[in-house]
């Protein structure tokens, strides 16, 4: 499954630190870093707190990546100024919100903005259109970033997260 | 009262191994008028999260000691961090914030520490550890003592002369890297 899939990604590509919020798209995804001895999961407050976190971790030599809903991506513009102005590598992972099929109008605005929002503040952003790209996405986003000295985010479509409903969101595992 | 710069030249006297982060505006210019140093990452902006890069490189950095040095109004904007530095509790971390209760570059405007707000509560709320409050202990303390660590220093609310530090972002970023890390930095 492709949570599986990103950690082993961000495991091969030498992840230290996973800066989170929690998230019902990311359930799996945090529960696999958690577990991973060789990964630190770093439960934020708020989004932007994690831009501070990967870009302390990188002026001491150590990869991080972060992970959070469509929503989040609105808690850290301001602080993707200083990754495009220092030129930190990052990599977000993103499950979107309002998308096809939202149940819920209110994340309808941020998630329709996030693409925009990302690459108005320098961002590259990949959207894998199925399960099966995630990986290989990640992978990429990992070599762009950290070879390149970019910010990528990689946005996984909510068709593929598959929340329908209010009841989905409180059951869902991650898949 | 205490003044600012007199203060950070204090805390940073014979620094050794010490990695710093400096808070956007005062503090930053502060530890460069204590001396600049590629071991210190003096911020432009973000605004809030100089606490958050401590962290970041306290926990890359597990042998090393550092320091966070910010403002009052900085550490207002991220209160967030810390709580979510006190669930880390990284033993090598220390925060201390200048509070001169002002919002010093846009006016001297003040802060909610000017109206009750108390820094201290706050993170011995979050489960950092209090220090002393006498500068050469709050030193030793940066230096020696388990944290995370958190002092609040009050001081007077001056306007001085700005000493500046480089400006570029990945200047700084990358004298910092190569300080620390030896050449390979650039190569990895």
């Amino acid at each position: 499954m492709w949570p599986e899939a990103i950690h082993h990604e961000l495991a091969a590509a030498r992840i230290r630190l996973v800066g989170y919020v929690p998230d019902a798209g990311h359930k799996r995804l945090i529960e696999l870093c958690q577990s991973d001895k060789s990964m630190r999961a770093v439960v934020l407050s708020t989004e932007e707190e994690g831009i501070g976190l990967v870009a302390g971790a990188w002026l001491g030599g150590e990869r991080s990546v972060l992970l959070m809903q469509s929503s989040g991506v609105g808690n850290v513009i301001n602080a993707l100024g200083t990754i495009k102005e220092c030129r930190f590598p990052l990599v977000t992972i993103v499950t979107m919100r309002g998308e096809e099929g939202e149940f819920n109008p209110w994340q309808v605005p941020m998630g329709q903005a996030t693409r925009t929002v990302l690459e108005a503040m320098g961002t590259v952003v990949h959207r894998p259109g199925t399960a099966d790209e995630i990986a290989p996405t990640v992978n990429a986003a990992l070599r762009l970033a950290y070879n390149s000295y970019a910010s990528v985010a990689v946005l996984i479509p909510q068709r593929v997260i598959g929340i329908k409903s209010f009841q989905d969101q409180t059951t869902q595992v991650g898949q | 009262m205490n003044q600012r710069r007199e203060v950070v030249k204090h805390l940073l006297e014979n620094r050794g191994e010490l990695l710093v982060i400096a808070g956007l505006g005062s503090t930053a210019w502060d530890i460069t008028a204590a001396g600049d140093s590629p071991l210190s990452f003096p911020l432009w902006g973000a605004m809030g999260q100089a606490a958050m890069m401590g962290l970041g490189l306290a926990l890359a950095q597990p042998q090393r000691r550092v320091l966070v040095i910010t403002g009052d109004g900085e550490m207002l904007m991220g209160l967030g961090s810390l709580a979510t530095i006190g669930v880390q509790q990284p033993t090598n971390l220390s925060v201390v914030v200048i509070d001169n209760e002002r919002y010093g570059e846009t006016g001297m405007q003040t802060t909610h520490t000017a109206h009750g707000v108390d820094l201290d509560a706050v993170a011995r709320g979050c489960g950092f550890k209090a220090c002393p409050k006498e500068l050469s202990s709050l030193r030793k303390a940066i230096h020696q003592q388990p944290g995370p660590n958190f002092a609040a220093i009050k001081v007077q609310p001056e306007k001085i002369p700005l000493v500046l530090p480089p400006r570029e972002g990945a200047l700084l970023k990358a004298r910092f890297r190569r300080a620390l890390l030896g050449p390979e930095a650039d190569s990895v």
